[in-house]
This record gives structure tokens, C-alpha cells and sequence, in this order.
């Protein structure tokens, strides 16, 4: 299983790695998007994937299931979203400024 | 345990909240943040204190002991660097009451600038590498909302680059965060540092470190320092001092805490490596110094060079190198600050940003002009200025270590950044002046305020030096005895 998963995070970060070397500004923030999800697959697979019981102590028997993963790729996950929100509105309010979504168009030289 | 550790990152982030449903109310904004800031210097003082009477504090979160819950940490060397970005950021706010401009202000300026100092303190404090994650992005996205706040062209079009380059970075972060869990199951610093000296600094581990040392690298413009000089040159002036004194820092922190700390076995690869980018760093910050006439592109290539040179001091990591990179890093943010505020005083005044249109001005801003020239001097290392002590013992401990090479790149740099500057100042404070007594705009009390306080704050910074050393050196000790710090946070929980 954990192989699968190492694979599809693979797949995921040759997508993402694609995305983000475009030139349209919108393919890069979704290859951002794809990014974070590889990584948060990959906190998963890190903290083992399901062997044991719930943590709960006491409700359920040992051996346990390693239940910090989830909280980091929770806080990574609000955290991604908030970033991805704000880099839309930027690329947006950026697109309405200088009428290109074109990050060549968009590099700009020091002689303006 | 004591709960004063976490009032730097708490309160500004209550007062952020509070100032958000001011909005209208500009100046009591402006009272309120200032006093914030004052008040956590105070306190961060304060608690420098209590640290050298009774040991490192830490502040465990709902009680839930280390290793297993998140926790903040003060040691010297956290403490030192939160007393002197509250200080900077106070004097910055200053600054911004009479430069920044009502459009701003009215655009929740004051709250973003507190949780920008709530994620940097945050970073500084923190003793748990998740919470370090959740600090930077606090800070990261304070510092977007900064550098795109009034949303002009430029800003907009420099600040996608420093946000794309800034979420790949974080990205990376993840990545080298998953790898060390999976590795060593722990988060906690202390408790890392602790296993890795067990088990032994394996080649596997050696590369998550430089996984880490690229993230911070990009963070700390260290090498990676394509996208700084673009961003740090298109916000507001207290904007860019802010950051030009600060967010470099937190990188710089982060990278010595990790070689200090956790990835200290293998310092003939983790470290060499560092001295090899610090060196280049140099090399292409000075390159860039004298390539540009623009004033903000200048002052922001020498917060390049700042960075490399303090690095050198992690590369050669004596006892006595650490102690001179401290010194520096603090020097730095408040001469960085003030670097920062004249040249957009000197842009504001002139209204053009190339020193070679610019002429005389201390004919017609003599203070203004004479602190330009002391800032100069700080930043070459003349003393008795703040930027002496740190290059003198980041020097003398490369000699006793033999980093010849390192030795000469650094005082080859202060030789640089002395020409980069008084380039300047020969060119558009000395000279005939440009601007006739008729149409000279008055220098407004508000912008020479804070650049006469930051002045002050590098003279006696630099003749003060003693009153400091025993900070510095108990941060130094914290540094290089990374059993100090595992003892302080995992020491009598059994």
C-alpha cells in the first residue's frame, strides 16, 4: 500500500512540476494546488499507514494508529488553502492591472 | 514553566484582531500599535533577564509535556532577536505614521504589521519544527498582504514572483518535515536533536538537512536570493524596512538552530556547504551593490551581502564565530532598518531613485545627511559603530580556524558595501545641491524621529557592546552546548 501511495505522489509531483513551469499564471497556482496535495500524501505515508486501532486510550485495543500525521496535514491543509485564496485574488487583481494572465509579459524590466 | 513566553506572539495577534474592528479609527490605531510594540520590548527585556538568572524558560501548551505537545522555548539567543525586531518594528511604525499614507492605513496596515512580528517572534520562539511551519506561514502571509498593500502595477507584477517562489519554499518545508518524521518519529527540536545524537547523523539524515538548508536558504536569501532585491524594493518604505530587517533574519535563525542544534555531527559536509554559498552569496551580493544606480535595488543587494557574512560565522561555528554572528545579526536589523528608511526618505525628498540624479542633499537635510554617513561607516564595520564587534570576532575566529578564503570574501565585502554606499553619499548628499531653498520640501519630524532613533540605537549599540556581551555570550554557550537547550526542555519530566 505504502508503495502505491509513494507512486501516486510521484505522479502528482511530475504534474505539479509541470504546471508550475508554464507560462499561464493559473496553471502555475494549480500547480501549486497539486503540490500541496502531494505533500500532505506524503506526511501520511510517512506516519505509517493504518496498523492498529483508533487512538483512543482506554475505548480501543493497542496497538495504535499514528494520529499526529492527520493533525499536521489538517493544519497544512488550512494553511495551503489560505495561500491559494490569496495568490487567486492576487493573480486576478494582477491580471486587471497589466491585462496579461502571461508570466513572461508579466516579468517586467527595471527601465519602466 | 512560564507563561510569559508566549506574550510575543500573543499579544500582537489579540491587538491584530482588535485593530481589524477599528478600522475607521486611524489614530488610536496607530497609539495602539506603538504601545504593543513598546510593551513587548519591555517585556522581552524583561524576560532576557530572568533567562540569566534562572535558565532558559519554555512554556509547555495545555500541559502536555515535552516530547509530546508543542512548546515555545526562550533561550538568549530567541530572546535577543525578539527584543531587537520589536524594537525595529516600533521605531518602523513611527516611520509609517507620517509616510505611509491614510489609503494604506485605512487598509488594516497596522494589523497586518502585528502579525507579521506575531509570526516572527513566533519562529523565533517556538521549540517544535510543525510550529516553526505554522509561524513562517503566519509571517509569509502578513508579508504578502505587506508587499502587495496599495496594489500598484510593479507591486503586483514583483509580488507574484515573491509569493510563488515563497509557496514552493514552504512546499519544500513539508517535504524535508515529512521525511525527518518518518525518519525519527518526533517533532520536537529538543527531542530531535536528542535522537539524532543517538543514532548517529547517517547519510539519509545528512540529506534531509539539506533539504532543510535549501528551504531556509530561500527563506534567508542565502545563495537563493534571486527574488529579494525585486520585492524588497516595490512595497511602502516602512514596508521594505520591515522587511529588509526582519524576515531575512527569521531564515538566518532558523538555519543556525538547526545547525547548532539538531545537524551538528557532520560539519564537514552540512557546514562546508554553508560556507560555500555564504562565500558566493558575497560574491554575487557585491556584484549586484555596484551594478545598479537605483538606491532601493543597492540597499536591498546589501542585505545580501549581510546575509552571507553572517553566515560565515554558522560555516566556522567556533564558540567565538557564533558569538560574532550574533552581534552582527542584531547590528544588522537595526542598520538594515535604518539603511532602508533613508533611502526612501532620500526618494521621497528628491522624487527620483538613481543616486546620480540626486545631489547636495545635506545642504539641505544636514542630520539626514550625517546619518547616512553613519550608517555607512556601522555597516563597513568602523568602529566604535555596532558592525565592529561582530566583524572582529567572526574575523579572529576565522584565522584560528584557517578559513583564510572565508576570512578574505568577508572584509573584501565590507569594503564593498563601504564603496556601494558612499557612492551614494558622495554622489547625492555631498555636491552642489539640486534643490533650491524655495522648493525644498521640509524633512518632516515623523521621518527624522525614527532614523535619528535608529542612529542612536547602532552608536550605542556599538559603544554599548559590553553592557550586551553577557547576553551574547550566554546565547553562544545555549548554541554551541546543544545539551543546554535538550536539558532545559526535556530535562525533569520523568
Amino acid at each position: 500500500m505504502e508503495t502505491l501511495i509513494i507512486l501516486l505522489i510521484g505522479i502528482l509531483v511530475t504534474v505539479a512540476t509541470y504546471l508550475i513551469l508554464s507560462r499561464n499564471i493559473i496553471r502555475v497556482i494549480l500547480g501549486t494546488a497539486v503540490f500541496s496535495h502531494a505533500v500532505h500524501l506524503l506526511i501520511l505515508t510517512m506516519g505509517d499507514l493504518k496498523r492498529g486501532s483508533v487512538p483512543l486510550l482506554k475505548e480501543a485495543e493497542a496497538p495504535y494508529t499514528d494520529a499526529l500525521p492527520q493533525a499536521l496535514i489538517l493544519t497544512a491543509i488550512v494553511i495551503s488553502f489560505a495561500v491559494t485564496a490569496f495568490i487567486l485574488v492576487l493573480a486576478f487583481r494582477a491580471y486587471q492591472e497589466a491585462g496579461s494572465d502571461d508570466l513572461h509579459e508579466l516579468r517586467g524590466t527595471n527601465d519602466e | 514553566m512560564n507563561n510569559l513566553v508566549v506574550l510575543p506572539l500573543i499579544i500582537p495577534i489579540m491587538v491584530g484582531v482588535i485593530l481589524v474592528f477599528l478600522r475607521p479609527y486611524i489614530r488610536l490605531q496607530r497609539v495602539i500599535s506603538l504601545l504593543t510594540m513598546i510593551g513587548v520590548s519591555g517585556l522581552s527585556i524583561y524576560m532576557l533577564n530572568v533567562i540569566q538568572t534562572d535558565g532558559i524558560i519554555r512554556l509547555d501548551f495545555g500541559g502536555w509535556k515535552p516530547p509530546f505537545g508543542i512548546l515555545f522555548v526562550g533561550d538568549s539567543f530567541a530572546m535577543l532577536l525578539v527584543l531587537t525586531a520589536s524594537i525595529v518594528t516600533a521605531v518602523c511604525l513611527i516611520y509609517a505614521f507620517s509616510s505611509i499614507g491614510e489609503k494604506h492605513e485605512k487598509m488594516f496596515f497596522y494589523p497586518f504589521v502585528l502579525f507579521l512580528i506575531a509570526g516572527v517572534n513566533g519562529s523565533f520562539l517556538t521549540g517544535d519544527l510543525f510550529n516553526l511551519f505554522v509561524c513562517f506561514e503566519l509571517m509569509l502571509l502578513a508579508s504578502y498582504a505587506l508587499v502587495t498593500l496599495g496594489g500598484e502595477k510593479v507591486q503586483l507584477r514583483e509580488s507574484i514572483k515573491y509569493v510563488v517562489i515563497n509557496v514552493l519554499a514552504s512546499w519544500f518545508f513539508l517535504v524535508a518535515l515529512a521525511y525527518l518524521y518518518g525518519t525519527l518519529g518526533t517533532l520536537n527540536m529538543a527531542h530531535i536533536s536528542e535522537r539524532v545524537a543517538e543514532a548517529g547523523q547517517d547519510p539519509l539524515l545528512t540529506t534531509i538537512s539539506i533539504v532543510f538548508l535549501l528551504v531556509f536558504s530561500l527563506k534567508a536569501g542565502l545563495l537563493l536570493f534571486f527574488w529579494l532585491p525585486g520585492s524588497y524594493s516595490v512595497p511602502p518604505t516602512a514596508v521594505a524596512a520591515l522587511f529588509g530587517a526582519l524576515l531575512t533574519k527569521v531564515g538566518i535563525y532558523a538555519l543556525f538552530r538547526m545547525f547548532t542544534l539538531i545537524f551538528y555531527h557532520e560539519p564537514s559536509i552540512t557546514h562546508q556547504l554553508i560556507g560555500v554559498m555564504a562565500g558566493v552569496t558575497i560574491i554575487l551580493g557585491c556584484m549586484g551593490a555596484l551594478a545598479y544606480k537605483d538606491v532601493r535595488l543597492i540597499v536591498s543587494y546589501n542585505v545580501v551581502i549581510a546575509v552571507g557574512f553572517i553566515l560565515i560565522g554558522l560555516a566556522i561555528a567556533t564558540p567565538t564565530a557564533i558569538e560574532g554572528s550574533i552581534y552582527y545579526i542584531i547590528h544588522d536589523m537595526i542598520a538594515k532598518a535604518l539603511l532602508f528608511l533613508l533611502a526612501g526618505a532620500m526618494i521621497k525628498m528628491t522624487g527620483v531613485t538613481k543616486f546620480d540624479q540626486m545631489s547636495g542633499l545635506i545642504r539641505n537635510y544636514p542630520v539626514f545627511g550625517w546619518m547616512f554617513f553613519i550608517v555607512t561607516c556601522s555597516l563597513a564595520g568602523i568602529p566604535p559603530l555596532s558592525g565592529f564587534v561582530g566583524k572582529i570576532l567572526v574575523g579572529q575566529s576565522a584565522i584560528e580556524t584557517g578559513s583564510y578564503v572565508l576570512l578574505a570574501l568577508a572584509f573584501f565585502s565590507s569594503i564593498v558595501v563601504l564603496y556601494s554606499l558612499l557612492r551614494i553619499f558622495l554622489n547625492a548628499i555631498f555636491g552642489e545641491t539640486i534643490i533650491s531653498k524655495e522648493d525644498e520640501v521640509p524633512l518632516k519630524k515623523g521621518l527624522l524621529i525614527p532614523v535619528v532613533l535608529l542612529g542612536f540605537g547602532t552608536i550605542s549599540l556599538g559603544l554599548g557592546a559590553e553592557l550586551l556581551a553577557d547576553y551574547v555570550s550566554n546565547a553562544a554557550y545555549t548554541l554551541t552546548n546543544p545539551a543546554v537547550y535538550i536539558e532545559a526542555v526535556l530535562g525533569g519530566n520523568e
